[in-house]
């Protein structure tokens, strides 16, 4: 039995594909982003293109430079909008938000579809079932002259997610640990599917969560599969793990690297000058929602010395923020709301710590200079838990939340 | 096919660099011109890095090398400085397939015992490839490349494969 990668593999290249062999497949869907869409434009133009071959499948999102803080950014900019114009590509303007949280919205991947991204969290999308990889610009630029992608088809491994979530235990602190207990590289070339009776009980919300981090572990895919790709147990994996939801706890990734994971009471304490809501692990409605209830429980003051930023993911959650009243309740309390896109995940855009600042962030990377300041650091938790830290200035204990 | 060969100074960097390390997104931010970014390389790691690095060096590292972002420019701005070649004990697969496209030669193979300086012989024919280490005269076998792999680095990168009419 094939695994949900050779499955979908082997329709998208005609062939009959397996893990290890290199196939040349027909991506149904293709995205850039304002980060990787100036190079794959030179990469095109060098190959000698001119017409792209599929132009109704490929989508680029103006989300890393949201808004462009140079006139060199603003310059990226125009060079991806006037591609676009002129090949017949959709453009989504700054403000629209993250690539990978756009195609989901907007449901341009169906499940058993070919995603390539030229952002290392395309595997986002696996969560509704498709196998969604990041790739770099070059590949965008041959997906855009030949309508085609090489790639090696992954070994698989399944995860089996079984038992009840404990109170206080977001997918956040799920797929933390999942990142902690695979290590930094052990789902490298790997696709990880996911099966198991308590996937039931996990939203898309969620879903997206823990397909997005699984890239910190290497993954090539993060897949929750649909009943039309999804062989099962009767599969030939490479590895199989569980993760028993009942055990799960909150926890927080101490810098430099989100799978530097330990509980939460270990980092409790922790004095924090920024909090982070936000980004493509971070930034939906729910995450947004949930950090409100604790911020009003906790009576709506943010404590003195922190900076509270929010970037929802994209315009369709600040839409929904707008009209249930969320931004307003989060901006009343001092809250500073950005434009929707990456924010400041990657320094690029929006918000700079100051030198020496402790971050809390709910986004999936805190690498030394992540965030554009390298003497800077950055804890990732759940949005329960950034809010909690909004309020006391500090890293809660579990208890507190 | 032929064989793809290279001799160069070891430039040791340690586990889990990742692409951030190799080029910081900030830097990213003001330009993409390649020769312009190498003064950068590194710089996360070693802000002296850069300075130091002279045309045909090969970049040692340890495990996961290039994880993190897909940018491509972490492949690019490596062949700027002038440097052909990467060995690293394992890669991450986003680095892997950029340094493929771009024609950066990624060989993986254990280089626990490659201290920084040491004079290496990459050698990667059809069936097997291998680093000779010139300091300790020690011969360790690398990962071979598929063939589909070492067509696009044979050509020297995505590019020239394409425009010659590959797939």
């Amino acid at each position: 039995m094939k695994t949900a990668s050779e499955r979908i593999l082997s329709a998208k290249s005609g062939r009959d594909a397996r893990a290890g062999d290199v196939v040349v497949c027909e991506p149904d869907l293709v995205l850039g982003t304002d980060a990787s869409a100036p190079m794959a434009i030179d990469y095109f133009e060098r190959m000698g293109g001119e017409r792209v071959r599929n132009p109704s499948r490929v989508l680029f999102a103006l989300d890393h430079y949201a808004p462009p803080s140079t006139a060199k950014t603003a310059a990226f900019h125009d060079r991806v909008r006037r591609f676009a114009a002129h090949t017949g590509i959709e453009l989504c303007e700054v403000g629209a938000g993250i690539s990978h949280q756009i195609a989901v919205e907007r449901r341009l991947a169906r499940p058993g579809d070919l995603v390539i991204g030229a952002d290392s969290h395309t595997v986002t999308i696996g969560a509704i079932g498709a196998f969604a990889t990041g790739v770099g610009s070059s590949d965008i630029a041959a997906a855009m002259f030949t309508g085609k992608v090489w790639l090696r088809v992954p070994q698989t491994i399944q995860v089996t997610v079984t038992g009840e979530r404990p109170p206080h235990v977001a997918a956040k602190d799920v797929a933390l640990t999942l990142v902690a207990e695979l290590g930094p590289e052990g789902a490298n070339y790997h696709a990880l599917e996911f099966h198991g009776e308590a996937l039931g009980a996990l939203s898309l919300d969620e879903r997206l969560v823990i397909a997005n981090l699984a890239v910190e572990a290497g993954a090539k895919a993060a897949i929750f599969p649909d009943e039309s790709v999804d062989a099962g147990a009767g599969a030939r994996h490479t590895r199989r793990m569980e993760i028993d939801l009942t055990r799960a706890r909150p926890v927080v990734a101490l810098p430099h690297a989100p799978d530097n994971v330990v509980p939460l009471e270990r980092a409790a304490g922790t004095p924090i000058q920024m909090v982070f809501l936000g980004t493509c692990t971070g930034g939906r409605a729910s995450d947004f929602r949930t950090a409100l209830e604790v911020l009003e429980r906790g009576g709506g003051r943010i404590a003195p010395g922190v900076q509270l930023v929010v970037t929802p993911a994209s315009r369709e959650v600040q839409l929904e923020l707008l009209a249930d009243g969320t931004l307003a309740k989060l901006t009343a309390m001092g809250a500073v709301i950005t434009t929707p896109g990456c924010g400041a995940c990657c320094g690029t855009s929006g918000m700079i710590p100051g030198d020496g600042m402790n971050v809390l962030s709910t986004a999936n990377r805190n690498f030394k200079a992540r965030m554009g300041n390298a003497t800077a650091s950055i804890y990732l938790a759940s949005p329960e838990a950034c809010a909690a830290a909004a309020l006391s200035g500090r890293i809660p204990d579990p208890a507190d939340l | 096919m032929t064989t793809i060969q290279f001799t160069g100074r070891a430039r040791r960097l340690g586990d889990d660099v990742n692409t951030d390390y190799i080029i910081s997104s900030t830097r990213k931010r003001d330009t993409l011109d390649e020769r312009e970014l190498a003064r950068y390389l590194l710089e996360t790691v070693d802000p002296a890095f850069a300075a130091s690095v002279r045309p045909g060096d090969i970049l040692v590292a340890g495990r996961n090398f290039g994880c993190g972002s897909a940018m491509e420019v972490a492949a690019t701005v490596i062949l700027a400085a002038g440097i052909r070649a990467v060995v690293a004990a394992s890669f991450a697969r986003t680095f892997y397939r950029n340094a493929i496209n771009n024609g950066l030669v990624p060989v993986e193979c254990d280089t626990s015992e490659v201290r920084d300086g040491d004079c290496l012989v990459i050698r990667i024919g059809e069936e097997d490839a291998a680093v000779t280490n010139e300091r300790t005269g020690h011969l360790t076998s690398a990962l071979p490349l598929p063939t589909f792999v070492r067509e696009i680095l044979e050509a020297g990168g995505l590019v020239p494969f394409l425009r010659r009419g590959g797939w």
